[in-house]
């Protein structure tokens, strides 16, 4: 495990190091980027529109019942913007584009295309690791603003839908941006800039240290997307801890 | 290996005390020998003989745990080879880049070090696909490809480079004996036309005493005879005998 934590840290200085290229990789960037958008921004907006609506379903008529309909709107808008959002999507995106990432690397190592690669001096992380890092660091983000954005509609949607909450859509709206601040929605940005890089490195590494046949290529894809949850949450409490600040 | 103005002379090629082991199992058990400038070289070996163990260290993509490969008497691990000498290796399967059509495979050194504009890059990629009989495939995925037709868009990428050693893994391995013969007429034509240093690992015979300038016969990590192909026949250990003349009887 340490060997791999030390690797991956390797990995991720050597991307560092390599992003004066990323103009030289523009294209591959936007490959990249296309195809993480594309592939995602649909489940995006489903999973955000009803994880929005699913908080506002279980909140809404506990606050309202108490008398504290103005709270619905900020207390999902929070939730949304500072945790949902960021967590959900980057999960989502390691099961979608992270699995997408170790397969099609790991598939190029066993193949001996990257081997290919190195021996036209074409060095594998200007390659293959810079285009995928930099376009999910930016892809990532951007999703997030999107689902929160989403997300709210959803939860103000619910909450005018259910008659047990019953709260206007500008009610909604002009609670939630009362208490709802720029800084907040920051925090998640943020928080997902990171999980992009932790996704993008996982991924990129498990594909790169694939070896076998397609029996080693599924176990590289499982251990991305494994690896890249367990450090999502666990990082995600960290920078929860130190925002919070 | 960038470099593509610098002269096409073949590089000479000095192996010393190579060893290398995997997991506790010596693969390479102290190879000497040495590759003259311009001469096709083939070594030959059964299958798990440490042949192809050999040639990824050669090139540069496996470290010896002792020993030294010498490229024009300078180590291959030192960056000045790297940058000053070209070389280029056709991988048993081809290695070809599945995401890439067989124009941007075979053009992929050119763009990726920007050595020349797209216009004459793809003016290159259609010269060096007819040397290999393939005109006309630019725009084929390799997954359109046989086997043999994906080992010569291999041979047209190695082109490309200009190189000055070139290293064939098993070049007529899955082929069928004519396209066996295309590869093995290629070989020579590159050696006739650009001078270039070959290496061959193989285990097809035809192709080695078709081919090869000198021949070295490897068994369990360690050479058994290197000489001229007629020296090589004339060779009475058992083992090369027993490989040399291995036959199918009383089927």
């Amino acid at each position: 495990m340490f060997q791999n934590i030390g690797e991956m840290v390797v990995l991720f200085w050597q991307t560092l190091l390599s992003l004066p290229l990323t103009f030289r990789q523009r294209l591959k960037v936007f490959d990249q980027f296309f195809e993480i958008g594309n592939a995602s921004l649909l489940m995006v907006c489903i999973l955000s529109f009803f994880i929005g609506g699913v908080i506002t379903l279980h909140t809404g008529p506990l606050l309202v019942e108490r008398g504290l309909a103005n709270a619905v709107g900020g207390l999902v808008g929070i939730a949304i913007c500072k945790e949902l959002a960021p967590v959900m999507m980057s999960i989502l995106i390691a099961g979608r584009i992270g699995s997408a990432m170790a397969a099609e690397i790991g598939s190029m190592q066993v193949y001996q295309e990257i081997d290919a690669l190195r021996t036209m001096n074409i060095n594998p992380i200007h390659y293959l690791v810079l285009p995928r890092l930099v376009a999910i660091a930016i892809a990532l983000p951007l999703l997030v603003i999107f689902a929160i954005l989403v997300g709210w509609l959803g939860g103000a949607f619910v909450s005018v839908a259910n008659k047990r909450i019953d709260i206007a859509f500008v009610a909604f709206f002009s609670t939630l941006r009362d208490v709802v601040q720029i800084k907040d929605v920051a925090n998640g940005v943020f928080k997902s800039f990171i999980f992009a890089l932790v996704i993008g490195v996982v991924s990129c590494h498990q594909g790169l240290i694939t070896r076998g046949g397609p029996r080693g290529i599924g176990r590289s894809v499982t251990k991305a997307v494994v690896n890249s949850i367990i450090l999502i949450v666990v990082l995600d409490y960290i920078l929860t801890r130190m925002l919070l600040k | 290996m960038n470099g593509q103005s610098a002269n096409q002379r073949g590089v000479s090629v000095q192996v010393r005390g190579l060893r290398k082991s995997f997991n506790g199992q010596e693969v390479l058990k102290g190879l000497d020998f040495e590759v003259k400038s311009g001469e096709v070289f083939v070594i030959m070996g059964p299958s798990g003989s440490g042949k192809s163990v050999l040639l990824k260290h050669v090139i540069g993509l496996e470290m010896p745990d002792a020993g030294e490969i010498l490229i024009e008497g300078k180590p291959i691990q030192g960056p000045e080879v790297m940058n000053k000498y070209r070389l280029a290796m056709v991988f048993q399967s081809g290695a070809l880049l599945n995401s890439l059509t067989v124009g941007e495979n075979v053009g992929l050194y050119l763009a990726e070090h920007r050595l020349k504009p797209p216009e004459e890059i793809g003016r290159i990629v259609a010269e060096k696909l007819e040397v290999v009989d393939l005109k006309g495939s630019e725009n084929k995925m390799p997954n359109e490809l046989s086997g043999g037709m994906k080992k010569r868009v291999a041979i047209a990428r190695a082109l490309v480079i200009e190189p000055q050693l070139i290293l064939y893994d098993e070049p007529t391995s899955e082929l069928d004996p004519l396209s066996a013969v295309v590869i093995a007429e290629e070989i020579l034509r590159l050696k006739e036309r650009i001078h270039v240093t070959s290496l061959v690992v193989s285990h097809d015979r035809d192709l080695a005493f078709g081919v090869a300038d000198r021949i070295a016969v490897i068994n369990d990590g360690r050479i058994l005879a290197i000489g001229t192909p007629d020296e090589v026949k004339r060779k009475p250990d058992p083992l090369i005998q027993k490989f040399l003349n291995a036959e199918m009887k009383h089927l």
